[in-house]
């Protein structure tokens, strides 16, 4: 990624994305633009420059940030008209870390509200389209960046992937989407959906991109309690000495270097890089899956023997109740987490109530969208008394399997590469009034925020009609140095 | 798994919203119908099996109860609020 220097100015960088984003305004990728506040900061960054001060690793970098993470930056809304004109005075801790570092937020993208769907349909402020074909959805619930950064506005956007909402919207359009291990990286500051299940990543270009944003923002965080140590710096035998990017003021990153300068061939066989096993999933491949898909993951796996890799078949039969277990599991934390909104301390208040028992009504029934109410409902009720066993306890039973499940696949294998999602980018429309079909969609991508384990969603090319294709690469907890590392053999 | 109005109008109340006819015909629908889905994991067998609430692998570590740092002061989250009244949050009536 280009960071800012004496000749390609930080305000040159900011001037071009905002003109960008102006541009490819029909695809209603921003919720708001940062116009003011991002020159102002690039020409800060262009001082700091021209006096020959040190810069961050991302001096003047414009990026995308997803709308459900909190900053003074442009009200937090989280695509939902129950949050609108909230202008929290709170800074997540990612964007603190990002911007420590000089990144620079021009707009924030547009989702699903709470990140509550598949498409980005179910946003207050609209859809968001898809970068390669109008008529078609970005994919969700992280929609606005994924096109952000297909459309080539910025160069990198910030997603939350609960079930699939890096993966899947990344896929829809051609670009890395990383969801890290559970833990990875903080969530202070970000709209909690369900709490076990949430993650933080990002939408890039390529995997060095990505590796340099999971080295700026992984790590543990007071004001996060179930964030790990560091172990994405740590205890890595790769390109890892980060000091000396952090001491270099300007120009293309290290980490970008490092390709040319290491020819994806000689990986494989030299002696210091391992003969890493792939798994395939055995049960994914039918009629479920698009053929292009099916052929593309095909395709993938052909290059990965030419290059000495080992595909190992997998049969992981529990996998296929992993999205029943987890339209039990995330509604009830959806419903839990949403129950503070009320119109009282902040956000949308409804005006027609004469009794606070009426404002809490109001408020909630005019202020969520439709998506929003059938998972708190669906929340409620397996929460239930009479339906809990049933149904939130069975998922709960149901998760374990599924881990012991993925644990027993990575004894035979160092990643599974699968499709991130049955189907390409579908029509604008198609899904939005039948939810189960639109659930369906986060078929592959969900048993992995049950599990906690990474994926990387990898562009895999494109359907005869030009739609993307992603493919996703996943490994074991906290592996997710190396198979961001390894993505680059899939090239 | 039969939703019926009577289940739509319980699971509003839990939910804190009150519903249109509309609303009220189309969740019937709706919940009827991913109910349907989710209970397919009837099929898995589950006997014995531990269930798991979080995949955060590390414990619980007690620290003691001091604010290392805040974000936000009582103006600024006050500033949030539709109506405020000597530094407080007001609301319709309680009873």
């Amino acid at each position: 990624m280009k960071t800012a220097n004496k000749t390609v100015t930080a305000t040159r960088l900011v001037k071009d994305a905002l003109e960008k984003a102006k541009h490819f305004a029909d695809y209603n990728i921003f919720t708001f633009l940062n116009e003011e506040g991002a020159l102002k900061k690039a020409a800060e960054i262009d001082e700091k420059i021209a006096r020959g001060e040190k810069v961050g690793r991302l001096a003047g970098v414009p990026y995308a940030l997803k709308d459900n993470f909190l900053s003074p930056e442009g009200d937090t809304t989280a695509s939902a008209h129950i949050l609108e004109g909230c202008a929290s005075p709170v800074t997540a801790t990612t964007v603190e870390k990002l911007e420590a570092e000089g990144a620079i937020m021009i707009g924030r993208a547009n989702l699903d509200a709470f990140a509550h769907g598949s498409s980005t349909e179910n946003s207050y402020f609209g859809p968001t389209l898809n970068s390669h074909d109008k008529t078609r959805v970005a994919g969700g619930s992280s929609g606005g960046s994924a096109v952000a950064v297909a459309l080539d506005i910025v160069e990198f956007a910030t997603g939350t992937d609960t079930g699939g909402s890096i993966r899947q919207p990344a896929s829809f359009n051609g670009v890395y989407g990383f969801k890290p291990t559970y833990g990875t990286i903080s969530r202070y500051g970000v709209v909690a959906m369900a709490s076990s299940l949430d993650c933080i990543g990002f939408f890039t270009k390529t995997p060095e991109d990505m590796d340099l944003l999971m080295s700026i923002t992984a790590g543990q965080d007071p004001k996060d309690m179930t964030t790990l140590p560091d172990y994405y710096n740590e205890n890595f035998n790769g390109d890892n000495d980060t000091t000396e990017d952090a001491a270099c003021p300007s120009g293309t990153l290290r980490a970008a270097q490092a390709k040319s300068s290491r020819p994806v061939e000689h990986i494989a066989s030299s002696a210091a890089s391992p003969i890493y096993k792939i798994g395939i999933i055995k049960d994914f491949d039918n009629d479920v899956v698009d053929v292009s898909i099916r052929n593309a993951l095909k395709e993938k796996c052909e290059l990965l023997k030419s290059k000495g890799y080992e595909i190992v078949e997998l049969e992981m039969p529990t996998l296929k109740y992993a999205l029943a277990a987890y339209y039990i599991i995330q509604p009830a934390e959806v419903a839990s987490n949403l129950s503070r909104y009320d119109g009282v301390r902040y956000g949308f208040r409804s005006e027609n109530s004469t009794d606070l028992d009426g404002l809490y009504e109001n408020t909630r029934s005019e202020g969520f969208m439709a998506e929003n109410k059938r998972r708190i409902m669906i929340g409620n009720f397996v929460l239930s008394s009479g339906f809990y066993d049933a149904y939130f306890l069975k998922a709960a039973k149901a998760r374990t399997l599924i881990i012991n499940e993925y644990n027993k696949a990575f004894e035979k294998c160092d990643f599974i590469l699968t499709p991130v999602s049955p189907n390409p980018a579908f029509k604008l429309g198609e899904k939005v009034n039948d939810p189960v079909a639109m659930y369906l969609e986060d078929l592959m991508s969900v048993s992995l925020n049950l599990a906690g384990v990474p994926g990387l969603a990898i562009p895999a090319g494109e359907t005869a009609e030009g739609l993307p294709i992603g493919l996703q690469l996943v490994g074991p907890r906290r592996s997710d140095k190396k198979l961001i590392e390894f993505s680059k053999e899939l090239i | 798994m039969d939703i019926n109005c009577e289940t739509i109008e319980h699971l509003a109340s839990l939910s804190n919203f009150s519903l249109s006819d509309e609303e009220k015909t189309s969740l019937t629908n709706d919940l009827q119908n991913i109910i349907k889905y989710i209970s397919q994991l009837d099929e898995l067998n589950t006997d014995n099996v531990e269930p798991t609430y979080q995949v955060f692998e590390m414990e619980n570590v007690w620290r003691n109860d001091e604010i290392v740092e805040q974000d936000a002061n009582r103006e600024q989250l006050l500033a949030l609020t539709k109506e405020e009244k000597d530094n407080q949050i007001k609301v319709p009536k309680v009873l």
